[in-house]
């Protein structure tokens, strides 16, 4: 009976399609190696090997994931609202702008400092996404015309951030380091003591993971992909959003207001990604910088939540093989000399795959016989 | 088709059926609503692969793997909703998928359209080659869906329930095309639950319940209580019982409502109407004259431009449509029931608490307390035999019937002073549709009010108490239903006057 219910999951549930579509992923990845001359085996072994076989690879993964996480909950909320946030980006601009400034400008304990910046920059970044939900509901303009409108808005408006005296520090194109009560950095003071340098020589394990700028950040990630999967289907707002998602008409019929939910659904979303900002300031580059390009959290977010399914746990999961991948992956051109860029097609082909399940499910079926 | 069986999981929804069809016929599928007809049609068409069971057409066995096999050996089918792009034209939508081209792949369109101009006029299937679909009436949009299958080069056409969504006047059209048809020598397989129609246009008809293959017989041995009687497996009644009820105060009042349509023209044109307790108000007219603007403005769905709507002394006009079913207490059974009444990725459960999820016992602040969702769905599929009888089944794996079923529950079981019912037995079989029309008495016994809209006279006829006429917007004439002459009925709802 067990069993027969896992096959069925796997048959028709989202887990199933999912698992084919990234083992077709690297499949067609490892095609490509193979014309391009590269023994698949051992690039992929090398990104194993460079994910797994030191815990200091291990805690970079998980510095890697945690804003892909973050963001991949953004897109997904919105995606269960049946909105297509493309704005994650710039509400992950405009979250690491804000908790730069708060870590910076603000002189707090540290119990104070953390939690005042991460919500001052979630709000900031709710807005940013609010603001595109507003759009919609008031003037029916696509959400995705105008979040990608905002993204470039975010975009040039954190540069400018940067020439604002007292926050950009002159002549270096960054912002100012914040103060180390805004910092979630595990041990960081402690690493460059004596003791610290001691136990790190003599602890293989954990000095190894010390080495990595690890921090709480994957924390914060876990408790809102949580609280994500907690509002979507366990509370009244989750139906509602759920319902304006699936079919709006049905929602208004039933006395849903849809456009709130379209505006809170927006917010939310960017709330969430504008954590994944204020988190990466706060854990990993304690100051933000002039962008020359877009640095693509947000668009990766995208490809979280295809994999994750636009659930919570979901995100979780595809947040850590994405990032994953991205951080063994950008061993191989070392290792086997073979282009990063093999990666990219790897999870593009996974997305393509989820994106035709119609597909895969002919294939499943076909190996059942 | 022989022994056709198919299951969903441990359900069986066809058992061993049986079904020939020859060239030339048209053959019906009775059954009640969730017996298995659109399972068996799509296995046909390939949209479903049967558990076991062969098809055989001309002669040869067929393995349907998917439409577009079914399509190549000439089987074409109109679903009970149709599949058309909205924003594309008529020749756009017809051609899709097997479009003509000149060289380098550019599309012929003027071909195309000389194709479908040429294909209509052969069938009698009136249709604007290059109209919208979104401008097309319900009725000239299932005349495409039955050119896309011909174009295609169907020879046995598939129609389920093409009538329940169709005008008395469409209906009769429809009947037209199926005889131009079938003298050109094609067969048809109908879905219907209208007896009458069976007797009007089939050859055959083959019976269906809960699965199991009834009988096949001659449509013109049997008589239409018998084939109800062979499909529910037990008589049927098709009058309405209602004791006699002297209705109570006034509940509802309408006062001079007007409300544009679509276009921004005057859709309700200053209505009047006034509704009281412990009545059925039937609403009879032509659809088109107002009805569904009137229902969206009663329920908040639709601006109203002016006059006002009274409910129990209170004004409610342009109300959200939360205030006046939390507040106002009416409860609103939608036209389009996919469309408004349901959620198709929410499962039954989920379904039946649209407007009470925020309410106890269904949620306490902001969590929603799913055992008693649960159990609230339990008790209502019980009591509205709302099959398969699992709170979990997502809605779309729903037949029609049940569909509608769920929605009735729903609204009902809010206890409201007003129930609003526009069309509710559209696609009911007619055991399901006696049970409606029993729930609807009960409500009126129950000394609240139910403003019933539908399109068939006969049903406005035998469950209403007072029948109001609409015509262009506006009530032409209030009539006692007791004793009411159909034709003077049919006169007002034309215009004329009585
Ligand atoms: N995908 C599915 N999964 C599970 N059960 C299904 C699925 N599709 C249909 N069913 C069940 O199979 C039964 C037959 O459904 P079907 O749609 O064929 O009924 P029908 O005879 O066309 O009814 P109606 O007249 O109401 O349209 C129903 O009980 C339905 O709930
Ligand atoms: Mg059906």
């Amino acid at each position: 009976m067990i069993s027969g219910r896992l096959k069925a999951l796997f048959l028709r549930g989202p887990i199933g399609l999912t698992v084919v579509s990234i083992i077709l992923g690297f499949t067609v990845g490892g095609i490509v190696l193979v014309v391009a001359g590269f023994n698949p085996f051992e690039a992929y072994g090398a990104i194993l090997k460079g994910t797994f076989s030191k815990p200091k690879y291990i805690a970079y993964v998980i510095i890697y994931a945690t804003p892909l996480i973050m963001t991949g909950l953004s897109v997904a909320f919105a995606m269960r609202t049946g909105l297509f946030n493309i704005g994650a980006e710039g509400q992950f601009i405009v979250g690491a702008m804000v908790a730069a400034m708060a870590g910076y400008a603000l002189h707090l304990p540290i119990w104070l400092h953390v939690p005042l910046c991460l919500l001052l920059a979630m709000m900031a970044a709710a807005l940013w996404g609010g603001l595109a939900g507003y759009i919609k509901a008031r003037f029916g303009v696509h959400e995705v015309i105008s979040t990608i409108m905002l993204n470039w808005t975010a975009f040039y408006l954190s540069n400018w951030s940067l020439t604002l005296s007292g926050f950009g520090k002159p002549g270096t194109g960054k912002s100012f380091t914040i103060q180390e009560t805004a910092r979630i950095d595990l041990f960081s003071q402690w690493k460059i003591s004596k003791e610290g340098i001691q136990f790190i020589r003599s602890h293989e394990y954990l000095g190894d993971v010390l080495k990595a700028p690890v921090n709480l950040g994957i924390v914060v990630a876990i408790v809102l992909a949580l609280l994500v999967w907690y509002i979507l289907n366990r509370t009244t707002l989750g139906y509602e959003l759920r319902a304006v998602g699936f079919n709006p008409h049905a929602a208004e019929y039933g006395g849903i207001n849809v456009k709130r939910s379209i505006v809170t659904s927006m917010s939310i979303a960017g709330g969430l990604a504008g954590a994944a900002g204020a988190l990466q300031v706060m854990g990993v580059s304690h100051k933000i910088a002039k962008l020359a390009v877009m640095e693509g959290y947000g668009f990766d977010g995208i490809a979280v939540a295809l994999i994750g399914n636009n659930s919570g746990p979901g995100s979780v999961l595809a947040g850590f093989l994405f990032g994953g991948l991205k951080y063994g992956g950008s061993k191989i051109q070392d290792a086997v000399g073979a282009p990063t860029e093999v990666i990219s097609i790897v999870v593009g082909t996974i997305i393509l795959f989820i994106a035709m399940p119609k597909l895969i499910q002919t294939l499943l079926k076909f190996k059942k016989g | 088709m022989t022994t056709i069986t198919k299951k969903f999981g441990d359900f069986v929804a066809n058992d061993a059926i049986n079904l020939k069809v020859h060239r030339g016929e048209v053959h019906a599928l009775l059954g009640e609503n969730g017996a298995g007809k659109t399972t068996l049609m799509n296995i046909l068409y390939g949209i479903l692969q049967p558990t076991s069971g062969t098809i055989r057409i001309n002669g040869r066995e067929l393995k349907v793997t998917d439409p577009n096999v079914a399509i190549r050996h000439g089987i074409g089918m109109v679903h009970q909703h149709f599949m058309l792009v909205e924003t594309f034209t008529v020749t756009e939508n017809i051609v899709l998928g097997n479009e003509p081209t000149r060289s380098f792949g550019v599309l012929d369109m003027e071909t195309a359209e000389r194709e479908v101009a040429e294909l209509s006029e052969r069938y009698g299937l009136a249709v604007d080659p290059k109209a919208l679909i979104q401008d097309l009436s319900v009725g000239s949009q299932q005349r495409v869906e039955i050119l896309k299958t011909l174009y295609r080069g169907a020879e046995i056409l598939i129609l389920d329930e093409p009538t329940a969504v169709l005008t008395p006047l469409e209906i009769q059209e429809l009947v037209g095309i199926i005889r131009n048809l079938t003298e050109a020598g094609k067969s048809i397989i109908i879905i219907t639950h209208k007896l009458g129609e069976i007797k009007q246009v089939a050859d055959f008809c083959t019976i269906i319940r809960r699965g199991l293959h009834v009988d096949t017989v001659d449509v013109n041995t049997v008589s239409e209580a018998e084939l109800a009687a062979k499909m529910v497996g037990r008589e049927v009644s098709f009058k309405v019982e209602k004791k006699k009820q002297v209705p109570g105060e006034t509940i509802l009042e309408i006062q001079g409502l007007c409300v544009e349509g679509g276009r921004g023209l005057p859709a309700v044109d200053g209505l009047d109407l006034k509704l009281r307790k412990g009545e059925i108000l039937g609403i009879a007219g032509v659809d088109g004259n107002g009805q569904s603007e009137l229902i969206e403005a009663l329920t908040g769905l639709r601006k109203v431009k002016s006059g006002s709507i009274i409910m129990r002394g209170k004004n409610i006009t342009n109300l959200s449509p939360g205030k006046i079913i939390e507040e106002h207490k009416i409860a609103h059974i939608p036209e389009d029931r996919q469309k408004r009444g349901l959620v198709f990725e929410f499962d039954i459960a989920e379904n039946l608490i649209l407007q009470s999820y925020g309410k106890p016992p269904f949620s306490k602040r902001f969590s929603l307390l799913w055992d008693n969702i649960y159990q609230n769905a339990e008790r209502l599929i019980e009591k509205f035999d709302i099959r398969p009888q699992h709170p979990a089944t997502p809605a779309r794996a729903l037949s029609g019937g049940n569909q509608q079923k769920m929605i009735i529950a729903r609204e009902v079981s809010h206890e409201p002073e007003l129930l609003i019912a526009a069309q509710p037995t559209r696609g009911l079989d007619v055991g399901a549709i006696e049970y409606v029309h029993r729930a609807l008495v009960a409500e009126r016994d129950r000394g609240k009010a139910v403003l019933l809209i539908s399109f068939e006279l006969d049903e406005v006829l035998n469950v209403s108490d007072r029948i109001a006429v609409i015509y262009e917007g506006k009530i032409v004439g209030i009539l006692d239903a007791e004793g009411v002459d159909e034709n003077e009925v049919g006169l007002l709802m034309a215009g004329g006057t009585a």
